[in-house]
């Protein structure tokens, strides 16, 4: 019979014959539409696993598919393949090469955390994205997200001082992210800030960016605490099977 | 809580990064605000970065122990009850340390290994209590005092109250919200309306109060960020607003950032002025605009506010 609903169907998998014959019926044309059969023999067992083994998707196991976390997700409001309810389906059946299909995208989470507002599992599910984002450039089907860099770039600052300087983080964004230091928005903001001339501001803003806010007696911290993120990464890349070191 | 004007006269004022960068305003605007209400605010000595979001998503403990760092300070060191943080990033923090700490081994493990190596002592739940900025004025003052503070008002100035995300969510970090009586509501929130009735402001119905501006990836996904910005100046444009009154450092650039953008890059103009809910109660309470940092705003409300006799 003919299939209406064809967006919901991939249109690779939608079949159509101009002159078919199967054991004597003619099943040619639009309202003998086939869709292509499919056996998924491609699992990866091991998938939820490794996402539960990552910061945030420790609770994923939880999940009963009720799909409060997508009706509630402020991402999905603005694209619908935004789906966080289908990718935890999809980890946890293992379904890896599913999955992979919007590798690009999973990074996008806001973290606004509506999600794990709304679970009634407590799954939450926006430390299962940040788990899966993570896990898909870990194992090098992504390159590193704009998020990743920013959250890097972030992070090192806080770690070698005990502050950030907001004007150094956006500049080292931009040049780790391969985006031109002039943005048109970016322009037109600083020419609203000088505009009323806070000459005291733009001072301390230049005079941060140059000598960045430190906090006093930090080396100790700072070494405690870049010990205690090589000993977890090292341990998250052994949990995927991984090579600890690099 | 009667107990508690007491108790709020005198915080650890916690201001964090952004209140020294981007978010100046909010700082200047918050500390004329305790001088102008005799509250003291005792600045953390050698404070450091609360992990933010960014750290979180790196390390999570890492991020736990930051903020416990600076909540040790202000017990161990200072020896002060209440630690005051107006950015809500760092307000959600140190609730979400303060959670964690309380309900999970693996960070008290955490915490404590690094304390130890960086030789300082270890914050313990319930050392200290973490406030919002919103929290401090409407209990530590109160809000019959702060009708007799005001002067002049906001003149039926139109406003939209605008919390975010992290004032109120996850719910399990804020225990005292959802609590009825005077509690903060986690899906209605309206300490931020309470305050600003006070001042005179007309608050509209705005849908979007607890929406997401999309401030975690305001740089790195900025094409995101700006419709959900659009989505939120828009609301409070059809509910009539004049102004969106902020509360979050990120909320409050984001806004202003994305509000450029938008006309930029989507052609889509807006007019909302974007002010600190400081900014407001500030200039209600006969502050001048450079006394509040107004100046000081990317979206600029000088002439605006001059234009309804506000200052």
């Amino acid at each position: 019979m003919a299939i209406h609903e064809k967006h919901l169907i991939r249109p690779e998998n939608i079949r159509t014959h101009d002159n078919l014959v199967i054991d004597g019926v003619d099943v040619s044309g639009h309202w003998s539409t086939f869709i292509e059969t499919r056996v998924v023999t491609d699992y990866n067992e091991a998938l939820e696993e490794e996402i539960a083994a990552l910061p945030g998707g420790e609770y994923i196991h939880r999940c009963w598919q009720c799909g409060s976390c997508t009706n509630a997700c402020t991402v999905n409001a603005v694209n619908p393949d935004f789906n966080p309810r289908y990718w935890i389906y999809l980890i946890r059946m293992g379904m890896e090469s599913e999955l992979l299909r919007d590798k690009d995208i999973i990074w996008q989470c806001v973290s606004c955390n509506k999600c794990t507002y709304a679970c009634p599992r407590d799954v939450v599910p926006e430390g299962v994205m940040k788990a899966t984002a993570h896990w898909l450039e870990m194992k090098g089907h992504t390159e590193p997200s704009n998020s990743t860099i920013f959250d890097e770039e972030f992070t090192r600052q806080v770690v070698k001082t005990g502050k950030i300087e907001d004007g150094r983080i956006l500049m080292n964004f931009l040049k780790n992210s391969k985006q031109p230091l002039v943005q048109d928005w970016l322009v037109q903001m600083v020419m609203q800030m000088v505009k009323h001339l806070p000459f005291k501001y733009l001072f301390g803003l230049g005079w941060a960016t140059l000598f960045a806010p430190k906090t006093k007696r930090w080396a100790k911290t700072r070494d405690a605490i870049e010990e205690h993120i090589a000993e977890e990464k090292a341990a998250e890349r052994a949990a995927l099977g991984l090579d600890p070191k690099t | 809580m009667p107990d508690r004007k007491d108790k709020y006269k005198e915080v650890a004022y916690y201001h964090g990064c952004a209140l020294e960068g981007t978010a100046q305003p909010y700082n200047t605007s918050t500390r004329a605000i305790a001088k102008e209400l005799e509250l003291k605010l005792v600045d953390i000595k050698n404070w450091n970065c609360c992990g933010a979001m960014e750290v979180k998503n790196v390390d999570p403990e890492i991020q736990t122990y930051l903020s416990s760092r600076v909540m040790s300070l202000a017990h161990n060191e200072m020896k002060q009850d209440v630690v005051m943080a107006p950015c809500n990033g760092c307000y959600h923090n140190l609730k979400k340390a303060e959670y964690d700490i309380a309900n999970k081994e693996e960070s008290r493990a955490v915490v404590e290994k690094i304390s130890a190596k960086a030789d300082h002592p270890k914050y313990e739940a319930g050392q200290v209590e973490t406030i919002h900025a919103l929290d401090w004025i409407k209990f530590g003052y109160g809000e019959e005092e702060l009708k007799a503070k005001i002067k002049g008002g906001l003149k039926g100035l139109k406003v939209a109250n605008y919390y975010g995300c992290m004032y109120t969510r996850p719910r399990h970090i804020f225990p005292e919200k959802d609590q009825g009586g005077e509690s903060e509501s986690t899906s209605k929130p309206h300490y931020m309306d309470d305050l600003l009735e006070i001042a005179g402001a007309v608050n509209v119905e705005f849908p979007m109060k607890t929406a997401c501006c999309g401030g975690a990836h305001t740089l790195s996904d900025s094409d995101m960020s700006t419709k959900l910005v659009l989505n939120i100046l828009q609301a409070a444009e059809a509910a009539g607003a004049e102004v969106i009154a902020t509360e979050c450092p990120t909320c409050h650039s984001g806004l202003e950032m994305h509000q450029i953008r938008a006309l930029k890059r989507l052609s889509k103009q807006t007019n909302v002025k974007v002010i600190y809910f400081t900014q407001l109660l500030g200039m209600a309470m006969g502050l001048s605009p450079r006394k509040v940092g107004l100046h000081e705003n990317v979206s600029d409300s000088m002439k605006f506010m001059k234009q309804k006799g506000i200052t």
